[in-house]
């Protein structure tokens, strides 16, 4: 079995390009040139002085003592909430930057949910000189404020997103009709492996750094590459892809993909698409989404905006249904209690996001032996707003 | 085999009006009555839109109008009733479908070529299903139905594609006017656009073409018609349907508009 997607970009059934004729010349030429430009010496030169120097690489990878003694398992956090900007999506971007300037674009777009892909995408451009648009659902722009505000002074310009849900889905939509508008000067830094071939494997190379790290810390620390479980949060998935990364063909490491269930996977207001999505076709590619009986695509929600998605990525869709990994759903009141759980015994906000890949280990069966790492995605500084809004709950358990 | 659109094309050579419409816009039964007015008073092709939550393709205008559709209540289902018995009030004017892949796989491809072939319905366009995937997996399908597909060709479409696509096609080309969604978002300048459209012409294609996206009145159906067999009309009538007590009137004063 293989993980990688074939010339087309299908992962099995999952993944392709179903993109409208407007799109085809530029999602063509990426897909002619994506896998060359990775692999030339000079891209990997730029980009991996920039992971170092300015993103901050490698992350380190701590062993979370008091969480360990708490859930009888060894486990270690891999810090990608270090990384300039706060989360793991400024690898992608420094990453996709670098591929928009080979390709003689000038001008960049991005959709952002929680805020930090369109954070760490305006920041390179400022990085770069280039001219960014980020598109943003406007429940989104409300809930996280602290993010817009970081993209307006960064010199992005950022665009609500006001129809449907107005959250990432719908910034999504925005930021393919721009893409549309704007055929022949414009990138679009997709920020999850999510969207038309190539986009996936391209973004999830750009993560993969993340699962290379892990391998080169673990033995050092441990003197064994292969850990028995590595968690991460979904939302299109790419610090799962990247955490995942190098281990996918690893069969003995176990891959715990996490999603938001929102209030319940039952409630009606839920983002559990592996539960909850059938097979079909969005934004480009063919996944599993949550739509109803006619083919609509269903509103998803969840407090997390980073999670607030009704498909996730075609190699997700392609691990959970082949059963190479295993999917957990989190409700927003698991996430909050793991907010506080992080933050009080091992002194580390999580985002909200990264919550939810916390909110899980209890539901591994890790045992004492066993080596967990959880991917933590991004820190919690963005979602100050909602954990004052839920205080008095945070500040109420007891560790 | 016959189809009503390559006779359309053969009956009338030049000015050909093709008009879309949101099914079950801009209320659910108006689709047929619609359909009828827009005929009666002059229009060549009728393209019905399935509405779909979330229109990648479209402008504003479009999106609004399949909210509210979708909030009327249409589906395929709804649709194809609707549609049953259509060919008795219009028996000769070509009818397409358009719309997202996604509802139509929800559907079942062939279940949705059997229930549209059987309501008369001439061709699809399917913006979002790839040249590969339909020559792959759908081109037999919509030959045993008779059904013509019809690809969009965009000012960036390769010459080597535009000959492919011309290939696959059997009923007509799509010309989009210029960069945007529907609705024509994007101010084009007129030189550019006419020597796309010149470009196009001058390839000697075998299939006729309609020039679509941001076509809105008598000046931009006439202008589109230098250039090619016809025009596609969407948003601009769309949006002259909004707030009208009497959708068919409306629709006939429209048509009118930009015929006469
Ligand atoms: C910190 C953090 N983690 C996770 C995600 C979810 O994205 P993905 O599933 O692509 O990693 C986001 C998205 O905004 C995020 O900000």
């Amino acid at each position: 079995m293989t993980y990688q997607p074939n010339a087309r970009g299908y992962y099995g059934e999952f993944g392709g390009a179903y993109i409208p004729e407007m799109l085809y010349p530029n999602v063509e030429e990426l897909q002619a040139n994506y896998l060359q430009i990775l692999a030339d010496p000079d891209f990997q030169r730029e980009y991996q002085k920039l992971l170092r120097d300015y993103v901050g690489r490698p992350t380190p990878l701590f062993e979370a003592k008091r969480l360990s003694a708490k859930y009888g398992t060894r486990i270690f956090l891999k810090r990608e909430d270090l990384c300039h900007t706060g989360a793991h999506k400024v690898n992608n971007t420094v990453g996709q930057i670098l591929m928009a300037r080979r390709l003689g674009k000038t001008r960049i777009i991005a959709e952002t949910g929680a805020g930090q892909h369109g954070v760490a995408t305006a920041t390179v451009c400022a990085l770069m000189g280039m001219e960014c648009i980020v598109y943003m659902g406007k429940i989104d722009m409300e809930r996280q404020r602290p993010n817009v505000e970081r993209m307006r002074l960064l010199g992005a310009e950022v665009r609500a997103a006001v129809s449907g849900s107005q959250t990432l889905k719908d910034a999504t939509n925005e930021a393919i009709r721009d893409w549309i508008s704007n055929p022949v000067d414009t990138h679009y830094i997709i920020g999850s492996v999510v969207g038309p071939h190539p986009y996936p494997d391209l973004v999830a190379r750009l993560q993969s750094v993340i699962s290379e790290e892990m391998r080169k810390q673990l033995n050092e620390e441990l003197g064994r590459e292969l850990p028995d479980y590595v968690v991460a949060c979904v939302g299109g998935g790419s610090n799962a892809a990247g955490a995942f990364y190098h281990f996918l063909d690893e069969p003995s490491v176990k891959l715990i993909a996490v999603e938001a269930a929102g209030h319940g996977i039952n409630s009606g207001h839920s983002a559990a698409t592996s539960v909850l999505g059938k097979p079909g076709i969005i934004h480009g590619s063919r996944t599993l989404l949550m739509q109803d009986e006619h083919g609509q695509i269903t509103e998803p929600y969840s407090l997390s905006a980073g999670l607030d998605y009704p498909g996730i990525g075609p190699l997700h869709a392609f691990l959970g249904t082949s059963g190479r990994a295993r999917f957990i759903s989190i409700e927003d009141e698991q996430a909050l209690y793991s907010v506080a759980e992080l933050s009080r015994l091992e002194g580390i906000i999580p985002a909200l996001e990264t919550a939810h890949a916390l909110a899980a280990l209890p539901q591994l069966g890790a045992g004492p032996e066993d080596i967990v790492v959880v991917n933590l995605s991004g820190r919690g500084d963005k979602d100050l707003a909602t954990y004052l809004q839920f205080a008095d709950k945070l500040n109420s358990y007891e560790f | 085999m016959e189809n009503r659109i390559a006779k359309a094309f053969a009956k009338k050579q030049r000015n050909l009006l093709n008009v879309y419409l949101t099914a079950g816009y801009p209320t659910l039964d108006a689709t047929v009555p619609l359909i009828e007015a827009l005929v009666s008073s002059g229009a060549d092709l009728i393209e019905i839109g399935m509405p779909f939550s979330d229109p990648l393709a479209d402008g504003p205008v479009i999106q609004a109008s399949s909210t509210a559709a979708l909030l009327n209540g249409m589906n395929l289902w709804v649709l194809f009733a609707q549609l049953k018995d259509i060919r008795q009030r219009v028996p000769e004017t070509p009818i397409l479908l358009m719309g997202y892949l996604n509802p139509v796989m929800q559907f079942g491809m062939e279940n949705f070529c059997r229930e549209a072939a059987a309501a008369g319905v001439d061709g699809l366009i399917l913006p979002d299903l790839p040249l590969v995937e339909y020559e792959e997996e759908y081109q037999d399908l919509f030959r045993r139905y008779n059904l013509r597909p019809v690809f969009l060709i965009t000012p960036q479409t390769s010459t080597e594609r535009i000959r492919r696509i011309d290939a696959l096609t059997e009923s007509f080309l799509y010309l989009v006017s210029g960069p945007g969604t529907t609705g024509g978002g994007t101010a084009q300048d007129p030189t550019k656009q006419e020597a796309y459209f010149e470009r196009i012409a001058a390839m000697n294609l075998r299939n006729p073409r309609l020039i679509g996206f941001g076509i809105g009145d008598k000046a931009s159906f006439e202008r589109a018609c230098r250039y090619a067999e016809g025009a596609i009309i969407g948003s601009a009538f769309i949006k002259a349907l909004e707030s009208k007590e009497d959708a068919p009137a409306a629709a006939r004063e429209f048509v009118e508009s930009v015929l006469n």
